[in-house]
């Protein structure tokens, strides 16, 4: 498995490489790093690192042409990992709770989170939901009656997972975070989450 | 009149947040909001104060900065916000409001750097110069439009550094500002987002600024608006007054020429 990651990263990286040939980049890219204050901690700096997917996305605006694409996608497919009992759905009042938290993981010396912060999935942020919930945003597609319109097949429940762990499998340079990539929710967070979308019992199926 | 508007911002905040008000109507209220602050925004008072320090000798050399040029020339604050950040030959830098203001703190009035920028935005219990004198001299520019045509070839290239930043994608979100402010019509939650890369966008995101924030009780200055836009994407924190600010505002001010100043605005 790791492997064929680590030779997409590569030929990806070169690819990256000749495509951009651009000497304000390189520029802008030192500019904007160095622009940072010098008591930042390490960790968090480590946070402007890119990896290939945002360095390919950054560099074509997020429309990658065709071939950019299918290597970012192909690649990104190749870093899904599932919970070691290899259930995909779990419980859906534990993902509603999720999809509505927004807080975590901000950092900066001027108004960081508190240690321990509750860090969630965030969803309401861009999508519409359970029926009750009217302050949705419209960033990414309505997700409401997702399992009434679709219904809770493995392959539907899989493809869920897939998505909230790394949205960038099936389309590149998305808008959505790749949540499970970055450890941002633990796949067991993530089978919530999922629960909340298929569960015939969860509100986003109901009314 | 703070404790008013703290009541009136939370009751727009729950009404986000539960159910009780359908998102039209909430929106209906923030504009209702927002037209009844139009006749007294708390901003005027940052306004006048900033006059005053802009007027009053400070400062080791016991000075104002009634001889500062802010691009136009010496003294002459009508309309110099809305054509920066620009080029200036005596620093041989792009410099934005702040960064000039700051400049002119430094070189006329004999301030430290680490002086004039300790308080660059307020706390509660905590005034800051930077934020009023900011107040006032974008207030100079009401009505004004905005004219960053960067055609000179440092701002030029500023303004590409920051279409690069623009896009550029990191963190553990893998956000970018163009993940909130590319597209046209879009929301966060109910938060009406602006398309940055177009005219009209980029105008109506930067002709507020200086802003009264409701929600922070207190005017945000650009400066502060984009730092805040990185601690969003979970990014560490710039520099006050970092060229990555500068060039982002190059960038935004370029698209946004053409569009009409209305500052000091009132944001959430």
């Amino acid at each position: 498995m790791k492997k064929p990651l680590f030779a997409a990263s590569l030929a990806l990286a070169s690819f990256g490489a000749h495509a951009a040939g651009n000497d304000i980049s390189a520029q802008a890219e030192e500019i904007f790093r160095s622009s940072f204050r010098s008591d930042n901690p390490k960790y968090w700096m480590t946070r402007l690192d890119q990896d290939d997917a945002m360095r390919l996305c950054s560099q074509y605006k997020d429309n990658p042409p065709p071939k950019v694409r299918v290597q970012i996608e192909k690649a990104q497919r190749a870093t899904i990992r599932y919970p070691v009992d290899g259930k995909l759905i779990g419980d859906w009042k534990e993902g509603e709770k999720l999809a509505a938290v927004g807080t975590g993981g901000h950092i900066g010396f001027i108004q960081p989170d508190p240690p321990g912060r509750l860090r969630g999935g965030n969803c309401y942020a861009c999508h519409q939901l359970a029926a009750k919930e009217v302050a949705y945003g419209t960033i990414g597609p309505s997700l409401q009656h997702f399992g009434k319109l679709r219904g809770n097949s493995d392959e539907i429940i899989k493809y869920a997972y897939d998505k909230i762990y790394n949205s960038n499998t099936f389309n590149a340079c998305t808008n959505m975070p790749r949540f499970g990539l970055h450890n941002w929710l633990t796949p067991e967070q993530i089978t919530h989450i999922v629960a909340f979308l298929v569960d015939p019992e969860s509100p986003v199926n109901k009314d | 009149m703070r404790t008013g508007l703290h009541a009136v911002l939370a009751a727009v905040v729950l009404g986000i947040g539960g159910s009780a008000l359908a998102q039209g109507s909430t929106m209906d209220e923030i504009t209702k909001y927002r037209e009844m602050l139009a006749d007294g925004n708390p901003a005027e008072l940052l306004e006048m104060k900033g006059e005053e320090l802009w007027k009053k000798p400070r400062g080791p050399k016991n000075v104002s900065l009634e001889q500062c040029d802010m691009g136009l020339g010496p003294g002459k604050l009508d309309g110099a916000y809305a054509q920066l950040p620009r080029y200036f030959a005596d620093t041989k830098k792009v410099m934005d409001a702040e960064s000039r203001l700051v400049h002119c703190m430094v070189t006329q009035q004999g301030f430290s750097e680490a002086e004039a920028t300790r308080n660059w935005f307020s706390k509660p219990g905590r005034n800051s110069d930077i934020e009023s004198l900011i107040t006032y001299i974008g207030g100079k520019s009401n009505g004004a439009k905005i004219d960053v045509p960067a055609r000179h070839p440092e701002e030029a290239r500023m303004a590409k550094v920051g279409e690069y930043i623009f896009y550029r994608r990191s963190g553990p979100q893998d956000f970018s500002c163009a993940i909130c402010h590319g597209q046209e019509g879009k929301r966060i939650r109910l938060q009406d987002l602006g398309n940055l890369t177009t005219r009209a966008g980029a105008g109506t995101a930067m002709g507020n600024w200086p802003s009264y924030r409701v929600s922070q009780g207190t005017v945000w200055t650009m400066q502060r608006r984009l730092i805040d836009c990185m601690r969003q994407a979970r990014w560490p924190e710039p520099n006050y007054l970092a060229d990555s600010i500068i060039a982002l505002e190059v960038f935004l001010q370029k698209t946004a020429s053409g569009t009409v100043m209305q500052t000091p605005g009132i944001k959430r």
